[in-house]
């Protein structure tokens, strides 16, 4: 079943961007070398990004469509965006953070879901500290949580573990893949590291200048491998 | 020596009052003007840059009489504003206000714009996907980030606010009572014999509200970053 449909097109100067793909359930990795458009193409899906042609539904809701002038903003699809760099708010809390989602859209407090989310990623003993405080391990988790709690109906992840040492990418890959079992929500992952993506990904796309150059299963990542990871 | 008189602590208090409202006047301007300097590009934008800025570099006499001719009750603001809501500046401590804020703008428009400037647009596309608005985004994130620019802005407003005197006495001339501030009363006391003493502590005070308003701002700046970036 397709839960995520994308076919866009996009002129970002350097390299002219045309994607289409689909995703079903479970975690489908966006793979390709440093300036394929990866990160463009979520920026797209998130509604950050607004392509030139095409367009982008998720389950029955049409969040982009150029021939029709549709393009659902941002704060409306419902679609949790975890960055590179984490993105936490430096002025809040990491409880307040957790609970932005949650408070911009105006939904009751779930304690359960809320203790449930924290303890899958074990984030439990930060709430009270400043993102500054955190390790860069830690401010991930806290990132994934964050766009957990929002009860997004996508995931996506972009490179999450990039701007981390070999141990703390060991330490939060765990968390990924737990939340791609338990968690239930479809995921896209964001990434160049094919080792990382053997543990996270159940479907590949693969990119390459700007064009999808094949799709399916693990076996794409074959043959590809940059750094020792797994 | 050092004991007000009446009519000198009347001058303080419509000095402080003056101040007050230019400052609060000025303020939600001061955000929209520097929210649009920093974040937006349009036709104009140099030309409105340079007016909000103009009277930094213009003779305070020059915007005092330009205030008097376009707001003044026969000037084509001042008339509108009359007819329309009954509103009175030229020779009332409202006009001071008025001229104080106008004064006041460029040094408050400065750290805003710069304070906004400086803020990582990601976080605010961080918070858009999380659900709010760019009214939400702006109130969550990129106001409290921009506080301490915000305060600075404030206080320096303020503070020229306080000490106005050539746009002020130009506009609505020099009132014991209604537009008569401790800049214009200290002039006054100057000009006449005997007023030696009395300007004095009016001087004396002058510094010490300059210096209270400038360890304020020091203060509550080191607050708002202790409490929006952490120790």
């Amino acid at each position: 079943m397709t839960v995520l449909a994308v076919d866009v097109e996009k002129d970002l100067g350097a390299v002219r961007l045309a994607v289409r793909f689909q995703a079903a359930g479970g975690a489908t990795a966006l793979f390709g070398p440093s300036g394929a458009g990866k990160t463009s193409a979520v920026n797209m899906i998130a509604g950050l990004l607004k392509p030139d042609r095409g367009a982008i539904t998720l389950d029955d809701t049409v969040l982009f469509d150029a021939a029709k002038k549709i393009d659902v903003p941002p704060h409306l699809r419902r679609i949790g965006y975890v960055f590179q760099e984490g993105r936490l708010f430096p002025h809040m809390s990491v409880r307040q953070n957790l609970d932005y989602g949650r408070r911009m859209s105006g939904q009751p407090r779930d304690t359960k879901e809320f203790d449930r989310i924290v303890a899958l990623l074990d984030i439990g003993h930060l709430l009270e500290r400043r993102p500054r405080m955190l390790s860069g391990g830690e401010r991930q988790r806290v990132a994934v949580g964050r766009a957990l709690l929002m009860q997004p109906r996508l995931l996506l992840l972009d490179e999450p573990l990039a701007s981390l040492d070999v141990a703390h990418k060991r330490e939060i890959l765990p968390y990924l893949v737990r939340l791609r079992d338990e968690a239930g929500i479809p995921i896209v992952y964001v990434s160049h590291t094919a080792a990382e993506l053997r543990r996270i990904a159940t479907t590949v796309v693969r990119l390459d200048a700007g064009r999808v150059v094949g799709a399916g299963g693990l076996e794409l990542l074959d043959g590809v491998d940059v750094d020792g990871l797994a | 020596m050092l004991k007000l008189s009446p009519d000198e602590w009347i001058a303080v208090e419509l000095s402080l009052r003056v101040a007050l409202v230019a400052t609060a006047w000025a303020l939600p301007f001061g955000l929209a003007i520097g929210w649009l300097l920093a974040r937006t590009n349009f036709w104009g934008k140099s030309v409105l840059d340079g007016l909000v800025h103009l009277p930094l570099v213009l003779p305070p006499v020059v915007t005092g009489y330009l205030l008097l001719i376009s707001f003044g009750r026969r000037g084509p603001v001042g008339a509108f504003l009359y007819d329309h809501f009954g509103i009175v500046f030229s020779f009332r401590w409202t006009g001071a206000a008025l001229s104080c804020g106008v004064m006041g703008f460029p040094l408050m428009i400065r750290p805003i714009r710069l304070a906004l400037e400086a803020i990582d647009r990601r976080l605010e596309d961080a918070a858009g996907t999380l659900g709010a608005n760019h009214v939400l985004v702006f109130l969550t994130v990129t106001l409290p980030l921009a506080l301490p620019g915000v305060i600075a802005g404030v206080v320096l407003c303020f503070a020229r606010a306080l000490g106005e005197f050539g746009a002020t006495i130009t506009f609505v001339s020099n009132i014991p009572g209604e537009t008569q501030t401790i800049s214009a009363a200290i002039y006054t006391l100057t000009q006449v014999p005997g007023g030696d003493a009395a300007a004095m502590r009016l001087v004396l005070l002058s510094v010490v509200l300059s210096f209270a308003a400038l360890f304020a701002s020091e203060w509550l700046g080191r607050r708002a970053i202790v409490r929006f970036h952490g120790e």
